[in-house]
């Protein structure tokens, strides 16, 4: 006897798993355009113009042209990592997605079901993603050392000196968050922010700024973002650890660095910035109320401010990739041993003495 | 319980799925002209020169990551720790042992720069 309760919920999930995936495999492509036209207009050019209006599909062209490229697998290389390798890379980036919540659950008008705007409320959803995101360093060590290239050997080399280095500091950041919120639930750290942006972990005086500092400076190295884009830095090692990559396994890898951009700027938002929750909120202004109260209308609100808040962490990771200049190698070591480990050390003891 | 992992399990095989379909559709419409010239690894246009992955690099790379798995499993410990700070009752008493543990890791720190684990010239 099968539960249809039970088949029902594994057909939900299911949806949601292919409809989230879905758009992170189609989001790089309005990504890239608005990159290049925000690095355009930074730079007092058009950016994108001749594939139809205002270049809009110019993204689509790239798309195509990566599909008909050639597919090069160097002949003292690895072939079979070579080939596996960005796979290995992207998968992650798409997993990790899985724990992250967009907005609150709701019931569903008339047939009084809740439908929950996140795939997964797992309980150890910070430990998780910490864990699954830690695991696309084995795609670009792989295809680092699998193209027996000297460039794309330095470049992952690089890359994941770097990753790990950082790693330490993120995942001291998202200790500070669990400590504030008590939970390693990212439901349940973005329900601890409830009410009003006075209440976000940003603002939880003095440690709050602290960890999202470091938690910023730790994402941008994760992701290999300037100023830390030193495993693909041109100017000393050709592209990195993807020199000898081309056509879609090269894109693989293009692909994954947009989806973990949109991955730290939603953890960033669920962890420090409220998540779903309105800066002010809506729920205690009296007028709203018959609006407010509705909980599917309430959590459309709270998708939008998500996306805004998102939204602007994007834009901010394209307006310092074109503002900020490159560190070298030994600073960028510096920088997350010396400075942000130490800092975090300290500021577990404080936030710990604000708790007790 | 093991409904919330469910996902992340038909999360890769379909990204996975997706992935090879990629590919597939690549290999059908791409060309396939390979020759010696264009399948040598990229050296700025010479020969390359040795193989580039038979285990030679610099050993601070090695140092850095054993420092990570020393660092990493440290920061391990202190999410439970993280997360039983809210009971009042043992709060007190776990932030005095907390203390020790942060000490212990400064000092593994420190010895680690002392050292020059940490400098890279």
């Amino acid at each position: 006897m099968i539960d249809l309760n039970l088949v029902i919920e594994v057909l939900i999930i299911i949806f949601k798993v292919v409809f989230v995936t879905m758009v992170l495999f189609s989001l790089p492509m309005p990504l890239t355009w608005i990159e290049r036209k925000v690095a355009g207009h930074m730079q007092a050019r058009l950016g994108p113009w001749r594939v139809g209006p205002h270049g809009l599909l110019q993204p689509l062209a790239d798309t195509i042209k990566l599909l008909l490229k050639e597919d090069i697998v160097p002949e003292n290389a690895d072939k079979f990592l070579f080939k596996l390798a960005p796979i290995i890379s992207m998968v992650p980036a798409f997993a990790v997605f899985v724990a992250i919540p967009v907005g609150d659950s709701f019931k569903i008008p008339f047939i009084e079901k809740t439908f929950t705007l996140y795939i997964s409320d797992m309980n150890v959803g910070i430990l998780y993603v910490l864990a699954i995101g830690g695991l696309s360093i084995y795609g670009i060590i792989l295809g680092g050392w699998a193209s027996n290239s000297k460039y794309s050997l330095l470049g992952g080399l690089r890359s994941a000196a770097q990753m790990i280095s950082y790693e330490v500091a993120l995942s001291f950041a998202a200790i500070g968050v669990v400590m504030m919120t008590n939970s390693l639930s990212l439901v349940d750290m973005v329900r601890a922010q409830d009410g009003g942006f006075w209440h976000w972990n940003i603002l939880y005086l003095p440690v709050g700024p602290v960890w999202f500092a470091v938690f910023f400076i730790a994402a941008l190295a994760e992701i290999n973002r300037v100023p830390f884009d030193l495993p693909e830095d041109e100017g000393t090692l050709a592209a990195g650890y993807h020199t000898e990559y081309s056509g879609m396994r090269f894109s693989f890898f293009m692909l994954t660095e947009y989806v973990a951009m949109v991955t730290a700027s939603a953890l960033a938002v669920v962890m420090f910035f409220g998540g779903w929750n309105a800066p002010i909120d809506f729920r205690t202004i009296e007028i709203l109320t018959p609006i407010t109260s509705v909980s599917w209308i309430y959590s459309c609100f709270g998708l939008f401010w998500f996306t805004v808040k998102v939204s602007f962490f994007i834009y901010l990771f394209m307006w310092i990739r074109f503002t900020l200049p490159r560190y070298r190698y030994d600073q960028l070591m510096t920088v997350g041993w010396k400075i942000l480990i130490p800092i975090c050390l300290g500021a577990i003891l404080v936030t710990g003495f604000m708790r007790i | 319980m093991l409904l919330s992992y469910l996902p992340v399990l038909i999360m890769i095989g379909f990204v996975s799925f997706m992935a090879i379909a990629v590919l597939l559709m690549s290999a059908v419409f791409s060309p396939k002209n390979p020759y010696h010239e264009k399948l040598i690894a990229w050296e700025c246009g010479l020969e390359p020169v040795g193989e580039a992955n038979k285990g030679r690099f610099r050993v601070h790379f090695f140092v850095i990551s054993i420092l990570f798995v020393i660092f990493d499993v440290e920061t391990l410990y202190l999410f439970p720790w993280a997360t039983l700070l809210a009971d009042k009752s043992i709060s007190g008493f776990i932030f005095v042992e907390m203390i020790i543990f942060v000490a212990v890791l400064a000092l593994g720190l420190i010895y680690a720069w002392a050292k020059g684990a940490l400098e890279w010239v």
